[in-house]
């Protein structure tokens, strides 16, 4: 029973994983660059809805729904400033400057709200499920994060299999030049890359404080970069199916090996897992092609 | 062969110990840590900017670095300032080795995948201190003390620290740049540039890639060592993730690839920090505006450099040095 | 490639002279016209590294405005000794790489006088060998690590609060006086802090008494089977080793398990309107059908400092009138953080008072050894030439409303097997000045 039960406690907070790593991949395929920011664009989101509802005492989902339209509107904006002028660059430039990002984004939340701890409770019970006198590690909560989580990835399955736009989106991620000659607008394509992204990020972020009482604070978010990349790269990059088998695996072996070896190791587990996985398959779990590139 | 950066090396290096002697106490401390960040990021930019390989994680090397010399030291406390060659020798060495291994896994990922492993070992490795079972030999969460024997000959405290790195940090860069100019560098650039070409000519590129990893864990072995001799202690904490990205910062900052790019690059990432602080503190601004103020003002820095210069202040340096040329050569042409 | 070599040692050489550039502007109280480093005929420079920002800034930022407000009165009431007390804390984000370089900032570049109120183990513990081998004061650390204590190997520096074994011993008497025979279970942080705490406890309550022990990762939030675990084995009482968020994270997981023991919390991390204020939101989600604050009614704790909700306490009529002056517009709630920083600041001036009209280094460390304290601590100071740990004992509390009531007598005791002992001697009254006379 334990064990299972730690399966589905695992499964519940790699569900959050999950939804990082769904940002960070929608980028990845739209402009091939690892977001580091993303934690921070979530956390400064998340404060936005926080400040609302907590603060201000509107409704939750007002909350919710401006956190993501805010997520939109920082992600297109960072996508169009500062990530358009250096993508053609050296490989690397954009990594320094969404790192710079980072630390501004949490500056700026530090400098608004504070550094102190503040809670954000989520709109359903966090009271665990019950079987007999067994209490199952998995609440109301977790049960909408997962629903929220699979809604988000049906919705992009059908965007982009499906939808004129999504095929647009996909042909200037594959290949730009071509898109181009085909009359696709391929900037703005990137820049609703972007935007997209960082909205899937903004809806993670509401979700993960409501999940623990201490989470708003500009520092508090710092970890799930680490998770969600770890669950992307596992996934393997291209892959929004991938990075939520990804979430889902790192949420599981963590649960497991605290459990049973020591919750020591925490930061080390991601580790572990990603050395196992890309030594058999160098380019993540559910890779198509071996791209040999950057 | 070795002497081609020879005669610049020993005059650089008489330089820089001579300005030592004037320099105010906390002067030298920044100039010993200006020195141990050129030592891991030179290391850094020879494996990123020359073999073409990522890497987020070397800050974990210099934990193994500043681990080694802090055990070493706590199990054979040594009083001749000589011996440190050789506990600082070891960092290299051990850091070589799980640079190695990393290396191997390295050598068959590419771009996100290896920046994703890189990250997760940049976080992991330090961790394993705070394992139950190794935080008696690793000392914990607290870490424990690093006694370096006193300065010789009664010499000023900070300015033999900074004696110590800067030698360490000048030998480095002699070091590599006779690697980037030999075979071997030659080697790494072709990797680089085509992997498929490289080993059409006969390189075999694994193998190539892999003692890049070496070398530049040796690199941050070696900063981490003098780190640890410098702060007078090892902690787990100290080797957190943003140690990682901050060379990282530096080398591509910098400019990537080379080796006065990486002195650029250490100068401007361990000194913007106290910069920013001074900024902070000379405008009166509400506590909450003014604690966050020096980070904001590094990830602007951050932003800002990039997107002006876009190769890094080395790249800034060629462009105003050739403009420099350029005025020169036209000056008596004009008249 | 030799013009590039050229080249990359000239850099070196830039490099230096830049530094030397700069330091033509270095700042602080360095003309060495008195005593000692920092001090001048009419101030005094002491400096500080402080978690401002980052993952401890929580509750703990708080701190040293307070002892600035607190020097602040002093300095409008005439310094010590006719010297004003200039208090420079650096932010160290609790990243112990900037502590070192902060602290080396604060000694070799602001010459201060002494460091106070360092704050943090893993932090502090990084500069401890730095500050003593420079012979630089290295007063009240904010820690209750037994380490600070080590007059032998670090003479230079003293601890402040109650030790964590001592305060471990105490209330593991408590525990056993009154609630015998329930089951006990203990969740500690998994570092010096729970284990010193344990280590304390254990020796009120053998090992065998206790019925399960977790440990949590301070950087692993995941708790939630830990504390099934606790659940499981039955306790009725769970002894708490925790920093505030994770005394929230556990009373909030034990609502999520149905789960509802007695908790007995550490001093670090019962503030009880840190506490409040994170659960508050989540209580009804998290089960409960009160407010937030009613869960943390009847959590038992200590405290080592008077009650803010004594308000007949001279020393808190002081400290609110400090904190309505200078603290009141920025921290809308006198909490735990603030009459700790006002508290450990009142020490550091009475150390200064005693240190004499022309204080040395040496005759600060020689003021706090000689002990003569008579300040808010409800126990006194260990400090002699052979002990450097602070207060040596704490008095049990229970929160009632948003305050810690403490009841019976504040107890002592030492760090190893020693008794526990009533204190019956009347806590100090604070001066009518708020500044202590020399």
């Amino acid at each position: 029973m334990t064990f299972l039960n730690l399966v589905i406690y695992g499964i519940a907070n790699g569900t959050l994983y999950s939804a990082v790593a769904l940002a960070l991949v929608l980028i990845w395929r739209s402009t091939r660059i690892v977001n580091f920011a993303q934690g921070g664009m979530l956390m400064i989101t998340t404060f936005i809805a926080w400040d609302l509802v907590v603060k201000h005492g509107a409704n939750y989902w007002v909350g919710l729904v401006v956190a993501l339209l805010a997520g939109f509107v920082l992600g297109a904006v960072t996508e169009r400033v500062l990530v358009r002028p250096v993508e053609n660059g050296p490989p690397l430039n954009p990594v320094i400057v969404t790192l710079g990002l980072l630390l501004l984004l949490q500056s700026v939340a530090g400098m608004i709200w504070g550094n102190g701890l503040s809670s954000f409770a989520p709109e359903f019970s966090l009271t665990d499920y019950h079987v007999g006198h067994q209490v199952i590690l998995f609440s109301p909560d977790y049960f909408f994060i997962v629903v929220a989580v699979a809604v988000v990835l049906i919705a992009l399955y059908l965007l982009f299999q499906r939808s004129p736009l999504g095929l647009r989106m996909r042909a200037s991620a594959f290949n730009a030049e071509v898109a181009r000659l085909l009359g696709v607008k391929v900037g703005w394509m990137l820049t609703l890359g972007w935007g997209l992204a960082a909205m899937v990020g903004a809806l993670a972020g509401v979700l993960i404080a409501g999940t623990q009482p201490d989470y708003m604070n500009p520092n508090a978010f710092d970890p799930l970069l680490i998770l969600g990349f770890t669950a992307a790269v596992v996934g393997g990059l291209d892959s929004p199916i991938g990075a939520v088998v990804g979430g889902l695996a790192v949420g599981v072996i963590q649960a497991l090996l605290d459990n049973y070896v020591s919750n020591d190791l925490d930061l080390f587990y991601s580790f572990v897992l990603l050395l196992v996985v890309l030594m058999i398959r160098p380019n993540g779990l559910f890779s198509r092609t071996a791209v040999r590139k950057v | 062969m070795l002497l081609r950066h020879g005669i610049p090396a020993v005059l650089g290096l008489g330089i820089l110990l001579a300005v030592t002697e004037g320099l105010p106490a906390y002067r030298n401390t920044q100039l010993a840590n200006i020195a141990t960040e050129v030592c891991a990021v030179a290391g850094l930019t020879i494996l990123t900017g020359l073999s073409g390989q990522i890497s987020l994680g070397n800050g974990a090397f210099m934990f193994v670095g500043a681990y080694t010399v802090g055990l070493l030291l706590k199990h054979h406390p040594i009083t001749h300032n000589g011996e440190l060659v050789l506990v600082l020798l070891a960092a290299v060495l051990v850091a070589a080795i799980v640079g190695a291994l990393v290396g191997v896994a390295a050598a068959r990922l590419r771009g996100p995948y290896l920046a994703g492993i890189t990250l997760a070992l940049a976080v992991g490795l330090p961790s394993l201190p705070l394992y139950s079972h190794l935080q008696g030999p690793l000392g914990g969460h607290s870490g424990f003390s690093v006694d370096a024997p006193p300065p010789p000959n009664g010499m000023d405290y900070f300015r033999w620290q900074a004696w110590i790195c800067v030698i360490a940090a000048v030998i480095t860069l002699f070091l590599l740049a006779n690697l980037s100019s030999s075979r071997v560098g030659r080697a790494f650039r072709a990797v680089r540039d085509d992997e498929i070409a490289a080993s059409l000519a006969g390189i075999a590129v694994a193998r190539v890639q892999i003692l890049a990893f070496v070398i530049s864990a040796a690199c941050a072995g070696l900063a981490g060592g003098l780190f640890a001799i410098v702060a007078g202690s090892v902690g787990p904490n100290s080797f957190s993730l943003t140690i990682s990205l901050g060379l990282l910062a530096a080398a591509v900052f910098g400019g990537l690839g080379t080796l006065s790019g990486a002195v650029y690059g250490s100068i401007i990432v361990t000194l913007l920090p106290s910069w920013s602080q001074d900024i902070a503190s000379h405008v009166s601004l509400s506590d909450q505006v003014a604690n966050n103020l020096p980070q904001a003002v590094y990830g602007v820095g951050l932003i800002v450099g990039m997107l002006l210069f876009p190769l890094g202040i080395q790249g800034l340096v060629h462009r105003v040095a050739a403009l420099a040329r350029n005025t020169l050569r036209t000056k008596p042409a004009g008249n | 490639m030799t013009k590039g070599s050229v080249r990359l040692f000239a850099t070196g050489a830039v490099v230096a002279l830049a530094v030397a550039a700069c330091g033509g502007s270095s700042s602080g109280g360095g003309k060495p016209t008195s005593s000692a480093p920092g001090v001048t005929a009419n101030s005094i420079l002491i400096g500080s590294t402080q978690p401002l920002t980052g993952v401890a800034a929580p509750g703990y930022s708080e701190i040293a405005p307070a002892s600035a407000a607190y020097f602040k009165w002093v300095n409008a009431h005439g310094g010590i000794n006719g010297r004003k007390i200039n208090f420079k804390y650096l932010d160290d984000a609790y990243d112990p790489t900037q502590t070192v370089t902060k602290t080396k900032q604060l000694v070799e570049q602001d010459k201060v006088f002494a460091i106070f109120e360092g704050l943090g183990t893993p932090t502090h513990e990084q500069v401890v060998n730095f500050l003593n081998q420079q012979g630089v004061p290295d007063l009240f650390v904010a820690s209750g690590c037994l380490c600070w204590n080590d007059p032998g190997a670090h003479p230079q520096t003293f601890g402040w609060l109650p030790d964590y074994t001592r305060e471990g011993k105490i209330l593991g008497d408590y525990v056993k006086k009154t609630f015998p025979g329930k089951k006990i279970g203990i969740f500690a942080q998994g570092d010096d802090f729970g284990d010193n705490g344990i280590k304390g406890f254990e020796q009120e309550i053998p090992a065998s008494g206790i019925a399960d022990i977790e440990k949590y990762s301070p950087t692993n939030i995941k708790i939630d089977p830990l504390v099934q675990k606790l659940q499981k084995s039955g306790a009725e009482v769970v002894v708490s080793f925790t920093v505030p968020a994770f005394t929230a994270l556990l009373k909030l997981t034990s609502l999520k398990l149905g789960f509802s023991p007695q908790l007995v919390v550490s001093s670090v991390g019962s503030d009880p309107v840190t506490l409040a204020g994170l659960i508050t939101n989540f209580a009804k989600e998290g089960g409960a059908t009160v407010k937030g604050s009613d869960l943390i009614q009847n959590i038992v704790t200590d405290g080592y400092l008077p009650s803010p909700a004594d308000q007949q306490n001279s020393w808190m009529k002081l400290f609110v009138k400090i904190y309505s002056k200078y603290l009141a517009k920025k921290y809308p709630a006198f909490d735990g953080n603030i009459e700790y920083g006002l508290a450990s600041a009142y020490t550091f001036a009475e150390a200064l008072a005693a240190a004499g009209p022309n204080p040395t280094r040496a005759s600060l460390v020689a003021a706090v050894e000689d002990n003569k304290f008579a300040g808010p601590n409800l126990t006194p100071y260990a400090y002699s030439s052979d002990d450097h740990s602070g207060m040596t004992g704490v008095q049990i509390g229970v929160i009632k409303g948003l305050a810690i009531q403490l009841q019976g007598t504040p107890l002592v005791t030492d760090d190893g097997s020693g008794p526990i002992t009533p204190y019956t001697t009347a806590e100090a009254t604070a001066p009518a000045s708020g500044v202590p006379s020399s």
